[in-house]
């Protein structure tokens, strides 16, 4: 391992051969491309079907594609999936049951091998969201076996932030723009008169090997600084941010907070926040008998909290009213996640800001609570 | 069968000798594109035929069974006086009444009527109207009988109906969600008609069951399924105006095959009141 470079520089050729080189080593490379108006995540056939060219302009509720005079690959954000899309699918078949003539039953799991992705331009609050979704679906005493074969098959190439979309904030919540710890390999990609280059280092073995074998040269200290003060200007550059404060002790203090009204009369309880969040794992159980009445099926797809039957007990649901959903899904994000598994359960992504058809804002509501309970408390609890 | 098809409880009255359930399929004011569903399951039908009787079904057979039946499949709405009657005589004889489609489960896009006086329409499309004994209304099977399960759509999801017969015959609960089709849109991968285009959807308040299909083709959901069991109008109509809609297109797009759905018609009448 001594002469493999653990940091280089790359041009748009050596981005192609990595693809190339991760689909030879038998794994199926996942990443940007654009798609009906989105740049949505993908299987890449080669580096072309990157969004070369594409920005993003994000609002509440909002997405647009824009072109970009630069030809930058990665200057977009927040897509409408997540990398769960293809760590923790949507649907999943958990178990078959067959009955034979003499009433026996057979039980079978799925026997297939869980396939070897490389996810190419992983950023790095995503690269915290797999970190919080090892955590739930793997980290305690009931482990999503398939989710961990997949996840430990999987390599990771995160690509750093140089350009924010406007309902991010993962700087409020630590987790960008710079890629912390978790990958294989990170990218910083560079525009400038020198060139269109990429930064690269590696995180693990793999990453070091894989740069061994594509075309690279020496990180010369004009890109290392490039790419370093492109990463410092999107943190001064986040479009949102959380109010300053203690974001647990704020969602447990505010349960009875009339904010929760509000915005539980703009929230349509489509669920659309919690199917496009990285981090939301919530999932049912479904059964399928065929006709014969011999073969059954036990699937698992994702559920969310804003469906009434989430919470449906003998009595009806738990949570009936529109403003127990939210309130459940908001202090989830931003409060209990802590006690349940030790971390917040947001990085900043703002994906669900951009795909909440009415534009309901997670960072504009914890700024409200606050508020609310700075205008109730007596100025010496502040 | 090997499964006990009423799922441990007494035995079926419609069953037959080989202990197969027996199905009814009825028709009432409706354009037959539900139960042609039915027919359109192809590669089911013979396993279908295998587990239970199809005893009344006029689409398929005009042989016409006595009854009682386990299973009855109704389509359509209640249009007519002896629509009330017939409806009554199908509880009667149905152990379990499934309404299938928008016309049995909100009345159908002939429900229009019930915004309009129906006597002006009959003197313009009937040349002797005195020959027409129709009912002011249509209305769904649930305004008159006890239903045991509703499924949506125009027409219905070839899945949910096959989904809702085997759960019967293994005497387990359907699995047919009520939330919104923004559920069946995003677990399918598709990209948000209204956030990425700005093309007014109706996916946010309407009850899922087709798998999203409209804004997987890139059109806006209108609604076909009605409404979702946790819709907030108040918020929603906004939307629509937002993304070009204006009162009349509001009403029009709300007053569809699901029209007479009190929680549509509710909001197409306070907009027409604008
Ligand atoms: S709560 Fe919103 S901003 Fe936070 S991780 Fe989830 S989708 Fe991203
Ligand atoms: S916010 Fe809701 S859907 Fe997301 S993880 Fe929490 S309970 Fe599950
Ligand atoms: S917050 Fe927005 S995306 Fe989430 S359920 Fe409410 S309306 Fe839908
Ligand atoms: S396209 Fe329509 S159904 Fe799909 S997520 Fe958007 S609003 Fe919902």
């Amino acid at each position: 391992m001594a002469d493999v470079p653990r940091s280089a520089v790359i041009g748009r050729d050596g981005l192609d051969s990595l693809i190339r080189a991760l689909s030879a080593r038998g794994r199926t490379v996942v990443g940007p491309t654009v798609r009906d108006g989105a740049v949505v995540l993908a299987e890449l056939s080669g580096g072309d079907d990157l969004p070369y060219g594409w920005g993003v302009e994000l609002e509440a509720g909002r997405y647009r594609l824009v072109e970009r005079a630069d030809g930058a690959a990665f200057a977009h954000s927040a897509g409408p999936q997540s990398w769960k899309t293809f760590l923790h699918p949507q649907r999943e078949r958990q178990w078959t049951a067959d009955r034979d003539s003499d009433g026996a039953m057979t039980f079978s799991q799925e026997a297939t091998p869980a396939p070897s992705y490389a996810f190419l331009g992983v950023r790095p609050c995503d690269l915290r969201a797999i970190a919080i979704q090892d955590r739930v679906l793997t980290g305690g005493p009931h482990e999503d076996s398939n989710y961990r074969s997949r996840r430990e098959r999987a390599l990771l190439v995160a690509v750093e932030c140089t350009e924010p979309g406007a309902t991010c904030f993962c700087v409020s919540m630590g987790t960008g723009p710079a890629a912390g710890p978790g990958y294989d390999l990170a990218l910083t990609e560079v525009v400038d008169g020198a060139g269109h280059r990429f930064l690269v280092r590696a995180g693990t073995a793999e990453g070091a090997s894989l740069l061994d074998e594509i075309p690279h040269r020496t990180a010369d200290p004009g890109t290392r600084a490039a790419a370093e003060s492109a990463v410092t200007a999107a943190a001064d550059h986040m479009g949102r941010t959380m109010p300053p404060v203690d974001l647990q002790a704020l969602m447990r203090g505010t349960l009875s907070a009339e904010r929760w009204d509000d915005v539980a009369s703009r929230c349509l309880t489509c669920g659309n926040c919690t199917m496009v969040c990285p981090t939301c794992f919530c999932t049912t159980a479904e059964d399928i008998t065929d006709l014969t009445g011999d073969h059954s099926e036990r699937w698992r797809r994702w559920e969310s909290c804003f469906d009434l039957e989430f919470t449906h007990l003998p009595g009806g649901p738990v949570r009936a009213t529109p403003h127990s959903r939210y309130r459940q899904w908001a202090t989830h994000k931003l409060g209990t996640w802590y006690d349940q598994f030790g971390s917040s359960g947001c990085v900043g992504c703002g994906r669900c800001i951009v795909w909440c058809p009415v534009g309901i804002d997670i960072t504009e509501e914890a700024h409200a609570l606050a508020r609310e309970r700075d205008a109730h408390a007596p100025a010496e609890e502040r | 069968m090997t499964a006990d098809p009423a799922g441990g409880t007494a035995p079926a009255p419609g069953e037959d000798a080989d202990g197969r359930p027996s199905l009814a399929v009825w028709k009432f004011a409706s354009c037959d594109g539900c139960q042609l569903t039915v027919l359109d399951c192809e590669e089911e039908l013979v396993a279908l035929a295998g587990a239970v009787r199809v005893s009344y079904f006029l689409e398929a057979s005009t042989e016409a069974g006595e009854g009682p039946y386990d299973l009855s499949l109704v389509e359509g709405s209640v249009t007519t006086p002896q629509d009330l009657a017939r409806i009554a005589h199908v509880r009667r004889v149905s152990r379990r009444l499934v309404t299938i489609g928008a016309c049995a489960t909100a009345g159908g896009v002939q429900a229009l009527r019930n915004f309009a006086e129906v006597g002006d329409f009959l003197s313009v499309v009937y040349a002797r109207p005195d020959y027409i004994a129709t009912l002011a209304d249509s209305t769904p099977v649930s305004a008159h009988v006890p239903v045991d399960l509703e499924l949506r759509g125009c027409p219905i999801d070839r899945g949910q109906l096959l989904e809702v017969i085997t759960a019967y015959l293994a005497g387990r609960s359907p699995d047919v969600p009520r939330h919104s089709v923004c559920f069946e849109c995003k677990r399918r991968g598709t990209v948000c008609v209204t956030v990425a285009r700005g093309v007014p959807c109706l996916g946010p308040v309407t009850h899922a069951g087709c798998g999203a299909l409209c804004p997987a083709y890139g059109r806006g959901c209108y609604g076909c399924f009605g409404p979702s069991d946790s819709t907030n109008f108040g918020a929603f109509v906004p939307l629509l105006r937002r993304d070009g809609m204006d009162t009349l297109d509001v009403v029009r797009v709300l007053r569809t095959f699901n029209a007479a759905a009190p929680e549509f018609a509710a909001v197409s009448r306070r907009e027409e009141a604008r």
